[in-house]
Order: C-alpha cells, then structure tokens, then sequence
C-alpha cells in the first residue's frame, strides 16, 4: 500500500530518548530487518547498573531487539496493509519474549539487531531475533513477539 | 473427525497457553478461553494458528474475532473441515 523507506519507517519509531535504542536501520524487506545501535557511555542506566562498573541490563538488550525486531518491523509490515495515518494510531506493545543472554556490552559498544519474521497476523508480529557485537559475537538472542494495538 | 475428536484436540492447544491448570473435566463448549482460562487476546493469534496447523484449515481474520469460547472455536472448525 505504502512505499515507505528505511529512513521513514525509523521516524515512525514511537520510543525516544532516553529509551530509544536504534539509530539506523541498514537492511529492511517481507523477510527481516537489520539495524545498529551505539550504546552511549551516558545512558542513564550505567550509573546504576553496576557504579563503577557499566554493563548494558539484559532487560535493555531485549528492548533493543524488541525496538527493531517488533516495533520497526513491525510498522513496515503494517504500512503495507494500511495508511499512514492508521499506523499513526497504533502502538506496539510487548507480548511475549524468550531469550538467551550470552555475552556482555559495555557502554561505546555498536551492536547489529537482526530479525526474521516467524509469522505477521492480525497485527501481532513473531520473530526469531540477535544481537550481536561489531566482532560478530552474539549476545542475545531468542524469540519475541509483539502486537499493534490501537491507542486509547 | 467428530466434534467430540476436535473440542479435545482444542482443550490440548488451549492447554498450552492457558495461565491456570486446564482440568478437562471444567471445560465446556461455553467456557470462556479469555476470561475463564486467563488466556490473553494476543494468544489468541497464536491459538488460530494452530487451528490452521492442527486441522489443516485457513482461518481468517473476521472468523478468527469471533472466537471468544470453546464453543465458538469447535463450531469454526467443524464448519470448515
């Protein structure tokens, strides 16, 4: 229905600072998505999350995926079954998540978000999703879900 | 299949989503699958997949809103297999 590009999809990205966690996305088609993040050393997390010794939460990695593997996804998904201004209403909440935590990220590490779609129905999006580490170590990973729900 | 056949198979798939024990002797055609089996709408999605997988049926997405009890998801499918 729509032809949006990678650069329109990411503005229609509802989440922002301090809790937005995709700055580009670099591969996008029916299939799956590719994006980056930078995770800044003055995330608001790192002073808590350890004082002293900053490690990017688990909970956050899994926003990440979820930002780029539900949310983004998702809205490219939609766009091509309704207009823009439907999209608009639309939010994506947090379904389900299963997931594995193998490896660590510090504050200044880029990291690459991948997702393939296990199926898209009636606005609820399922996907296989990664993250990995610019040296290729992954360092979450599993399968989360999401659906679109009209904003009350 | 006979509806008997199909309401347990459903009683099975709704076993694996519903957030309280599924006893199968609690469970009628007019049991609600959102409110009196905790399952979330979200689920349902996933619930008429497995419609369409275990009974080799396409369900769409007007027939899939009207699931709303046990009753309702047996009737679907007898109608369609």
């Amino acid at each position: 229905m729509n032809t949006f590009t990678k650069e329109d999809i990411l503005e229609l990205v509802p989440q922002q600072p301090p809790f937005r966690f995709i700055d580009d996305i670099i591969e996008l088609n029916d299939d799956g998505i590719v994006s980056s993040y930078k995770f800044k050393p003055d995330e608001t997390f790192y002073a808590g999350h350890f004082p002293g010794n900053p490690i990017t939460p688990g909970v956050i990695l899994l926003e990440t995926m979820a930002q780029t593997g539900v949310v983004a996804y998702g809205i490219y998904l939609a766009s091509k079954q309704m207009p823009l201004n439907e999209i608009q209403e639309i939010l994506t909440v947090f379904t389900e998540a299963e997931v594995e935590f193998t490896g660590l990220v510090r504050p200044g590490d880029k990291v690459i978000i991948r997702a393939k779609q296990i199926y898209f129905r009636r606005l609820k999006l399922k996907v296989e999703a990664e993250i990995t580490l610019q040296s290729g170590e992954v360092v979450c990973s599993g399968t989360i879900a999401g659906m679109g729900v009209r904003q009350v | 299949m006979t509806k008997d056949e199909v309401f347990k198979k459903i009683v099975d798939i709704l076993g694996k989503y519903s957030k309280t024990e599924i006893k199968m002797e609690n469970i009628s055609m007019e049991t609600s699958i959102l409110d009196d089996l905790k399952i979330n709408s979200a689920r349902l999605v996933d619930i008429v997949l497995d419609f369409e997988d275990v009974f080799d049926i396409e369900v769409d997405d007007d027939d899939a809103d009207s699931v709303a009890t046990v009753g309702d998801g047996v009737n679907l499918i007898m109608a369609k297999i």
